[in-house]
C-alpha cells in the first residue's frame, strides 16, 4: 500500500512487523500524502467515522436495557429515559445521532458530486459508498421502528407493503418479511436483529471505502491529478488530523445542541404514543432523511412503478460514475454543469420538502415535476452535457494554477471574474 | 477561512430550517403561548408549580388518566416536584397494589410503596374506554411530548373549552375545544375555578390550574430536564473551549508549509 518501504525501529516492533504488518499499516495511515488543498467539506469522512462507531457504542447500551418485544419496548425506552443512570443522554445521543449521521452522509455525497469524486478512477469507492448509504437507510428506519410508537408501528407497515406490489409473490414475500400478517411481534424481533447487525456490515463496508480511498488518494477541489507525495501534498498527519478534528469539534457543538437543548425536534411527537394497529395516524411520515425517497414514491400513480421509481433514484446514484461523461472531474471548471448542480441540489430539497406534506394537489404535481427533472439530471443532462460542455483550463497542478497565481483557487476566479467584469 | 464560514452559514441555514419546520407543523388554530420557566438554555422547573401540578393531578386527572410510566419515588426525586420522602411515602400510601404470591401462593394486597409504580385508575385500557364513553382517556406520561404543540398545545387545550360555533351540532358527550384537533373533544371541561385547594394559598383559578398541571406534565415526560440542560450548557461551554484551542494549534501546526487552512 505504502509508496516507501518502512521498517520499525525497535527489535520487538520489526519482529512484530515482520509477523503482522500492523506498524506498516500505522505508518502508512498517518505518512498517507493528502492534497494540501482540501477544504472542509472534505472533513466529512472523518465526521462520518465518528457518527459512526458513536451509534455502535450508544447503540450496544440501549440494547443492554431494551425489551424487543411488542408489549414492552415501549416501556422500556421510557425505562431507559427514566430509570437507566444517563440513559435520557444515551438515547438522545443514538436518535439524535441518527440525524447528524445522514446531514454528514448527505454533504459528503453533494461534496463528491460537485468535486467529481465519483469518476475515474475512483469509481469504486463511489459505489461502496452507496452500498454503506443504502445500509444506513435501512438501518435507521429498522431503528426508528423499534421504540414501537405509533410512526414506528405504522411506518413500518407502509415500507414492508411496498413489498407487495412485486407481481405474483409480493404478498407472500410482505408475509415472510413480517413473520406473520400483519406488522406485529415477529417483526419487530427480526428488525432488532438485523438492526444490531448491519451497523457492522457498514463497518466492514468502511473499512474497504477507506481502503479503496488509499489506492488512488484524495480527490481534491480541483480535480486534478496529482503526483503524490509531492509539494501538493502533506501528510495525513498532522496536518489533516487536526483540521478534522476542528471541523469535528465545530459538528459536535451543534450535535450537542439538538442532544441538550431540542432532543426531539426532529422526530414525530407521534411516536411518543404507543403503537396501536387500530389506530392509523393523520399523516404517516417517514424520518426527514427519508423524505425525497418517499415523494419520489408518492408521486407516481402506480403502486408498483412508484417502488421502482424509488430504488431507481438510488441505482442511477450508483451507475453515475458512467452517466456523467465529462473528463473533468471539479465543477470548478465546468460553467455549465455548476448551475444543473445548484438545480439538483434545489431539486432535492424540493422533495424533501413535499415528501413532508401530503400527497394532493399542488405539492403532488410539485413532486411530480421535481421526480421527472431528478431523474432527467442523471439520465438526460448529465450524458449530454459532458459530451457538448466547454470547459475552462485545467491548471497543472495545485501550486501552479493557470490562474493568477495565488493557491487559493477560489480568490484566483474571483480576481479574473473580476479584471472580466471591468 | 472563508469555507469555514461558507459552512457554518450553511449550518445556520439547515437549523433555522429544521426550527421553522418544526415550528410551522401544521397546526389549525394558533395555540396559546405560555412563558415556562422550563423552556431556554438554563430553563428548570417551578418547585411549587410542580407540586401544585401534581395535586390538580391527583384530585382532577388520575380519576381516568394513568401515569403508568412513573414511580412513587420520582415525586421525591431531584428535579420533580420534589416533595420529602415522608411526604412521598404517605401518598404511595394512599394506593392499593396487588402483591405476591406470599408462602402460601396466594396474592394479597398492600399500600403501596415508594417502589410501585403509579397505580393505574382502570384495570386495562378495554375497562378504560368502556367507562369513559368510548374514548380512552390516553396515559399522561409522555403525554406533553406525544402532541406537537407541547406543553403549550397541553395548556390550550386546557384553556379551550368554548361554546360550539353556531351550526355546530354535537353528540352527548362531545365537547367542543377551539384547539383540539378536529375541534371536538370527549372530555368535559376538566377544571372550575377552586375545584382544587392549593394548600400554599395559590388562587386556584383555571388558567393557574392549567399552568400548573401542564408544568407538572411537563416533567413527568421528561423527569431529567433539569439535568439535561444543565449538562448541556457545560459541554457546549467544554466544547466551545476546545474548539478554539484546536483552532489555534492547527493554526501552528499549517504554518509550517505555506498553504492557507
Amino acid at each position: 500500500m505504502s509508496d516507501h518501504e518502512y521498517t520499525p525501529k525497535s527489535k520487538v516492533g520489526k519482529w512484530f512487523n515482520d509477523r503482522l504488518p500492523l506498524l506498516t499499516l500505522a505508518n502508512h495511515l498517518t505518512d498517507y500524502p493528502t492534497p494540501k488543498n482540501l477544504n472542509y467539506w472534505w472533513t466529512f469522512g472523518g465526521i462520518l467515522t465518528f457518527c459512526l462507531i458513536t451509534q455502535i457504542i450508544t447503540g450496544i447500551i440501549l440494547g443492554m436495557h431494551y425489551v424487543a418485544h411488542a408489549d414492552l419496548a415501549f416501556q422500556s425506552v421510557e425505562h431507559i429515559m427514566r430509570d437507566v443512570n444517563y440513559g435520557w443522554l444515551i438515547r438522545y445521543v443514538h436518535a439524535n445521532g441518527a440525524s447528524m449521521f445522514f446531514l454528514a452522509v448527505y454533504i459528503h455525497i453533494f461534496r463528491s458530486l460537485y468535486y467529481g469524486s465519483y469518476k475515474s478512477p475512483r469509481e469504486v469507492i463511489w459505489i461502496i459508498g452507496m452500498l454503506i448509504y443504502f445500509l444506513m437507510m435501512a438501518t435507521a428506519f429498522m431503528g426508528y421502528v423499534l421504540p414501537w410508537g405509533q410512526m414506528s408501528f405504522w411506518g413500518a407497515t407502509v415500507i414492508t407493503n411496498l413489498f407487495s406490489a412485486i407481481p405474483l409473490v409480493g404478498d407472500s414475500i410482505t408475509t415472510w418479511l413480517w413473520g406473520g400478517y400483519s406488522v406485529d411481534n415477529p417483526t419487530l424481533t427480526r428488525f432488532f436483529s438485523l438492526h444490531y447487525l448491519f451497523p457492522f456490515l457498514i463497518l466492514g463496508l468502511v473499512i474497504l471505502h477507506i481502503w479503496a480511498l488509499h489506492v488512488p488518494g484524495n480527490n481534491n477541489p480541483i480535480g486534478i491529478d496529482i503526483k503524490k507525495p509531492s509539494k501538493d501534498t502533506v501528510p495525513f498527519h498532522p496536518y489533516i488530523v487536526i483540521k478534522d478534528l476542528f471541523a469535528l469539534l465545530i459538528f459536535l457543538i451543534i450535535f450537542a445542541f439538538f442532544v441538550f437543548f431540542s432532543p426531539n425536534i426532529l422526530g414525530h411527537a407521534d411516536n411518543y404514543i404507543e403503537a396501536n394497529p387500530l389506530v392509523t395516524p393523520a399523516h404517516i411520515v417517514p424520518e426527514w432523511y427519508l423524505l425525497p425517497f418517499y415523494a419520489i414514491l408518492r408521486s407516481v400513480p402506480d403502486k408498483l412503478l412508484g417502488v421502482i421509481a424509488m430504488f431507481a433514484a438510488i441505482f442511477v446514484l450508483v451507475i453515475l460514475p458512467w452517466l456523467d461523461t465529462s473528463k473533468v472531474r471539479s465543477t470548478v471548471f465546468r460553467p455549465i454543469y455548476k448551475q444543473f448542480y445548484w438545480f439538483l441540489v434545489a431539486d432535492v430539497l424540493i422533495l424533501g420538502y413535499v415528501g413532508a406534506m401530503p400527497a394532493e394537489g399542488l405539492y403532488l404535481l410539485i413532486a411530480r415535476v421535481a421526480t421527472a427533472y431528478y431523474f432527467a439530471h442523471f439520465l438526460i443532462i448529465l450524458p449530454f452535457l459532458g459530451m457538448k460542455e466547454k470547459t475552462t483550463p485545467l491548471p497543472l497542478s495545485i501550486t501552479e494554477p493557470v490562474l493568477g497565481g495565488s493557491t487559493d483557487m477560489a480568490m484566483a476566479r474571483n480576481n479574473r471574474d473580476f479584471k472580466e467584469r471591468l | 477561512m472563508k469555507n469555514f464560514l461558507k459552512l457554518l452559514a450553511f449550518f445556520t441555514i439547515i437549523l433555522s430550517l429544521t426550527f421553522s419546520r418544526a415550528n410551522a407543523a401544521g397546526e389549525q388554530q394558533e395555540l396559546l403561548k405560555v412563558d415556562w420557566s422550563f423552556k431556554s438554555f438554563f430553563g428548570k422547573f417551578d418547585r411549587a408549580s410542580l407540586q401544585r401540578g401534581y395535586q390538580v393531578y391527583s384530585e382532577v386527572c388520575a380519576s381516568c388518566h394513568s401515569l403508568k410510566h412513573l414511580s412513587y419515588r420520582n415525586l421525591a426525586e431531584k428535579g420533580g416536584p420534589e416533595f420529602t420522602e415522608l411526604e412521598a411515602k404517605a401518598i404511595a400510601s394512599n394506593f392499593e397494589v396487588t402483591d405476591g404470591p406470599n408462602s402460601d401462593g396466594e396474592m394479597f394486597e398492600r399500600p403501596a410503596k415508594l417502589s410501585d409504580k403509579f397505580v393505574m385508575p382502570y384495570a386495562n385500557v378495554q375497562e378504560a374506554i368502556a367507562a369513559n364513553g368510548g374514548a380512552y382517556p390516553p396515559d399522561m406520561s409522555v403525554l406533553v411530548k406525544a402532541r406537537g404543540g407541547g406543553a403549550n398545545y397541553i395548556y390550550s387545550v386546557l384553556m379551550g373549552y368554548e361554546d360550539p360555533p353556531e351550526g355546530m351540532e354535537l353528540d352527548d358527550g362531545v365537547y367542543y375545544n377551539k384547539y383540539m384537533y378536529g375541534n371536538k373533544i370527549k372530555m368535559a371541561s376538566p377544571l372550575d375555578d377552586d375545584i382544587v385547594e392549593y394548600s400554599d394559598g395559590t388562587k386556584a383559578t383555571v388558567d393557574q390550574m392549567a399552568k400548573d398541571v401542564t408544568t407538572f406534565l411537563q416533567w413527568t415526560a421528561e423527569p431529567h430536564l433539569e439535568t439535561r440542560h444543565k449538562m448541556g450548557f457545560r459541554v457546549i461551554i467544554y466544547l466551545v473551549v476546545l474548539t478554539i484551542l484546536v483552532y489555534f494549534s492547527m493554526k501552528k501546526i499549517w504554518s509550517r508549509i505555506e498553504t492557507k487552512v
